[in-house]
């Protein structure tokens, strides 16, 4: 430990994850994401008390996190936007059966089959829930391989704690992004106790059962506002984000992942033609971090959020901001990685 | 006078709430027995389907998991694999394992998966109220084919029980009936021998239960088992379709 | 000498008990139960031998056997 590894990002999650006390992991293959799958295997199939399947579906790969889940262990499943798609159900359920779990979205350009670039239009469905019903996943939206393996960790201590599936979010580039990681050493946290629930043989105890529905309509309520209640709970105590110059800025830059790692050039070439850019960037898109963009736009009257989609996030900012200033938008789609210069060329527009 | 006859301690006290004559309940009771002869009740880790029978949570008592439509083999492969020491079951419909949930069957019996699955061929959907399943019978009226099931636009019905022995990973299967006294002690040897596959660690068993649903079938209890025997069994035949040289 | 024992309140009146005994000794009483329906009783009991066609066939194992 301490010493720094160089790895790719996808390999760099499953690594993690194995730190993490992560041994079960069901996956289908998935272009941007598949070095994921690839590496699980390498190392749980060589595991005692582990197991890695390739399912025969995104669908089956889904339901087996929510059988593992279900018996207490830490489990995890990973794919790319279509394949995200069809966990949906899956993570519905697990949702409601409140079952930790991570699953990681390494997204790529939508709609459809899409393409195999990397793309960030999957934020309404990771944020809003994804799924039927009232529900929310954590996601955590890494901009760095050492972020990824930071947040990996986390994550799986987050779905422990809030009994919540976690979703990393990140993108095809982040994926295939080769950089130098450091596994750190993590100081022990104490988590709430499994044996309550988890499945494991009624010896010695009553019966537990998982059961995500309630055909009493004011019984399901309930557990709707029971879970409602940890969302509260998550926007008080583990919204996580990041600023760069927002005393002074001439214009603050919303964005998240892949794209706020170009601002920070962004930044730096704007600085030497004396332009004041300020970087707000959420670590968690849920919780989102809303006040912070609340208290900076009642300093800083330029907005400008940037996505590898046609405007997801900046729905949320606009929600934060409500009103106050004005908002605007740059996004690439379908792959398309916004460069530096067109997105300084769109800064500029709003500095005239 | 000693009890010969009485509820396996791996049913719950709670009344069933299946319909009158329905044989979901019959089957719930073969399943809790074999929990009882092995005596794996509190190593056993239920999964109950969507569909009628997605009470089962209710009635074994044992612990339970409510799975997606159609997922239960995929959900029990989760948990057999993070808990190997368990003994795993899924009940499941014929719209369940059958239709919507034909991958999850197919794909863990084809990987052998040490679980056991109690399949309910009642020819129907019965939960949504009596639509078409992939088992209903050439020209059965149902709420989808009113004009009975024809073959030409809607297929065939699906002989799980076949199709599934064909598949190397798999151990046991066979079919059963629960239409009379005679038909429910082969059904509980076949369930038994199921559980005495998983238990043993032999790889998957399925056990295919021709099942009645009067309810949807518009029929009596008792006419449903005569139709059940007339209609069912010459099209999906009873008995042994595969088992493990050890356990037959 | 053999006997049954129906629960009455489990008991949902499928009358599928009542073709299967070799001695047909169970008939439908007159009385509804708590849910509603007849249940099925037994008539004769020095008549029956303990086979548990009856229990076996019962969907809601609402028949014990004493033999
Ligand atoms: C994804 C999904 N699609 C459809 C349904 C609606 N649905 C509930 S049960 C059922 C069919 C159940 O039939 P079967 O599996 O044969 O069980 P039975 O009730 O006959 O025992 C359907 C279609 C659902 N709950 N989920
Ligand atoms: S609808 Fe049919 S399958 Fe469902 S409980 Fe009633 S009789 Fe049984
Ligand atoms: S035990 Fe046999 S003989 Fe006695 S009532 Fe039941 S079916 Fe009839
Ligand atoms: S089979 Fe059971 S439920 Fe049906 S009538 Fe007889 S005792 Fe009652
Ligand atoms: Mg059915």
């Amino acid at each position: 430990m301490g010493e720094k590894i160089l790895m790719k990002g996808n390999e760099a999650i499953g690594e993690a994850a194995i730190r993490a006390g992560c041994r079960f992991y069901f996956g289908y293959p998935i272009t941007p994401q598949s070095e994921l799958t690839a590496y699980m295997a390498k190392k749980l199939l060589k595991m005692e008390d582990a197991a890695f399947v390739q399912a025969e579906s995104e669908i089956a790969a889904i339901n087996m996190v929510y059988g593992a889940a279900a018996t207490g262990v830490r489990t995890m499943t990973s794919s790319s936007s279509p394949g995200i798609s069809l966990k949906q159900e899956g993570i519905s359920y697990i949702a409601c059966a409140e079952l930790p779990c991570v699953i990681v979205n390494m997204q790529r350009g939508g709609p459809g089959l899409g393409s195999i670039q990397p793309g960030q239009a999957d934020y309404f469905q990771a944020t809003k829930g994804g799924g039927h019903g009232d529900y929310h996943l954590i996601v955590l939206a890494p901009s760095s391989v050492q972020e990824l393996v930071d947040l990996t960790m986390n994550a799986f201590d987050l779905a422990d704690k809030y009994t919540n599936p976690v979703m990393i979010l990140g993108d095809g580039l982040i994926g295939q992004m080769m950089e130098a990681v450091e596994f750190k050493e993590r100081k022990k946290i104490s988590l709430p106790d499994k044996e309550r629930w988890a499945l494991t043989g009624c010896k010695g105890r009553e019966k537990n059962y998982i059961v995500p529905f309630n055909l009493d309509p004011y019984e399901m309520e309930k557990t709707n506002f029971k879970i409602q209640k940890k969302y509260n709970e998550l926007k008080e105590k583990e919204v996580r984000y990041e600023t760069i110059n927002l005393d002074n800025a001439d214009l603050i830059v919303v964005a998240y992942g892949t794209v706020a790692r170009i601002i920070k050039t962004v930044i730096d070439n704007a600085k030497k033609e004396g332009i004041n850019i300020g970087l707000i960037r959420p670590i968690t898109l849920f919780p989102f971090p809303d006040k912070i963009i609340a208290e900076t736009s009642e300093k800083i009257n330029k907005f400008l959020v940037v996505e590898m989609s046609l405007g997801q996030m900046v729905e949320d900012v606009k929600l934060a901001v409500n009103g106050r200033v004005e908002v605007n938008f740059y996004g690439r789609v379908g792959g398309v990685i916004p460069t530096q210069s067109e997105i300084l060329n769109e800064i500029k527009k709003y500095l005239k | 006078m000693k009890k010969v006859f009485e509820r396996p301690k791996s049913l719950t006290k709670d009344p069933f709430t299946y319909c009158p004559g329905c044989h979901h309940g019959i089957a719930h009771r073969l399943v809790a027995e074999a929990l009882d002869d092995f005596g794996v009740r509190e190593k056993t880790i239920g999964v109950c389907p969507v569909g009628c029978s997605v009470f089962a949570y209710v009635f074994f008592d044992c612990d339970m998991i409510c799975a997606a439509h159609g997922r239960a083999p995929a959900v029990a492969t989760g948990i057999k694999k993070s808990k190997p020491d368990s003994i795993v079951f899924t009940y499941q419909g014929d719209g369940d394992l059958a239709s919507i949930g034909t991958a999850e069957i197919v794909h863990a019996a084809n990987r052998g998966e040490n679980i056991t699955v109690i399949f309910i061929n009642n020819a129907i959907y019965g939960m949504t109220g009596g639509q078409m399943a992939p088992t209903t019978l050439v020209g059965q009226v149902t709420q989808t084919s009113p004009y009975g099931r024809d073959p030409k636009t809607m297929g065939y019905p699906i002989k799980v029980a076949e199709m599934l022995s064909t598949l190397k990973g798999v151990a046991y299967i066979s079919r059963v009936a629960l239409s009379k006294p005679a038909y429910i002690l082969k059904a509980k040897k076949a369930i038994k021998k199921a559980f005495q596959t998983q238990v043993e660690g032999k790889g998957f068993s399925l056990v295919e239960v021709l099942s009645t649903c009067p309810t949807n079938w518009g029929l009596s209890p008792i006419e449903a088992n005569k139709w059940l025997e007339e209609n069912m069994i010459p099209y999906f035949p009873l008995g042994e379709f595969k088992t493990p040289e050890e356990v037959s | 000498m053999a006997k049954i024992v129906v629960d009455e309140e489990r008991c949902k009146g499928c009358e599928l008990c009542i073709p299967v005994c070799p001695k047909h000794i169970i008939v439908m009483s007159e009385n509804f139960n708590k849910k509603g329906y007849h249940s099925a009783k037994q008539i004769n009991p020095e008549e029956c031998t303990g086979c548990a066609f009856c229990a076996m066939t019962c969907p809601d194992v609402a028949i014990e056997v004493f033999k």
